[in-house]
């Protein structure tokens, strides 16, 4: 069952890769859905992070939420660096701060490490088992409870439902 | 067309901050920082700007900005670990440095 859910996945991303690349034509969808089929028979039983997905309604709901959520702290972590870079007493007190995760499964983790760094003055540097080292671009709270409800509660609470 | 300019125009405007983010901030991690955030969302209002306004290849800049989602933090994650197992200094605006004091202290983690 696991290992069908990986195949599976691994064939539909690639699908959805050549269609979109090569827009909707019998020939080429027929070639491309081929060349995916070999692919997915080589490399699928190697492609263990598609495992953890979960596929139940709830997770594809908080997926599509998610997707919103991340988009919305990208354009305000976008606003935060502007408007520090453009003001002149330049304002910031960066430092390094650790936090810990509740996900268990390597893509969540993946995940969760690439949106911190992509969201409000953050940046993943470092990554032990369940602790991630951030630079902070402005600390406000250096132990590891306050750190992790400020920086990693926004997007943990949908990527549990999602990866687990 | 003209929603596309626009578009276009802010990616520009974002790309533009990040460069003098760049050039304004102390030391190497602050300026990664300036480097991500500002060159993601640029890129991906610059190409869906093309994308909607110019080629009309929507899916084709779909897969271009989901690529650049998935790599440019990994990218600058790299780079900053690097950076900081090389123990390039931080700026002396510096308030914490944790994975300095637990390198210091636990040498067998990791």
């Amino acid at each position: 069952m696991k290992t069908l859910k990986q195949h599976l996945l691994l064939f539909i991303s690639l699908i959805i890769v050549w269609i979109s690349l090569a827009g909707v034509h019998a020939q080429e969808l027929i070639a491309g859905g081929i060349v995916a089929l070999i692919i997915t028979l080589i490399f699928g039983s190697k492609a263990h992070i598609f495992a953890d997905i979960n596929l139940h309604p709830k997770a594809i709901f908080f997926f599509i939420l998610y997707i919103f959520v991340f988009l919305w702290e990208l354009f305000k972590a976008n606003l935060d660096v502007a408007s520090r870079v453009l003001s002149p007493s330049l304002p910031i007190s960066p430092g390094i701060v650790k936090v810990k995760t509740r996900l268990k499964s390597k893509m969540g983790r993946t995940i969760l490490a690439n949106s911190i760094t992509l969201t409000p003055g953050t940046l993943t540097v470092d990554t032990c088992g369940e602790y991630y080292y951030i630079h902070w671009i402005d600390v406000r709270s250096a132990n590891i409870e306050d750190a992790t409800n400020k920086i990693v509660h926004t997007f943990e609470k949908y990527l549990e439902v999602i990866f687990g | 067309m003209l929603a596309g300019s626009i578009l276009t125009l802010i990616g520009s405007l974002f790309l533009l901050l990040g460069a003098l983010g760049i050039l304004r901030m102390p030391d190497v991690y602050n300026r990664m920082q300036a480097g991500t955030k500002a060159t993601t969302l640029g890129s991906i209002l610059f190409l869906t700007g093309i994308g909607i306004g110019y080629c009309g290849c929507v899916w084709k800049v779909t897969i271009l900005i989901l690529f650049i989602l998935f790599t440019n933090p990994l990218s600058s994650h790299a780079l900053a670990r690097a950076a900081h197992h090389m123990k390039i200094a931080l700026t002396n605006r510096t308030v914490i440095d944790r994975l300095r004091e637990d390198e210091a202290t636990e040498e067998d983690k990791c």
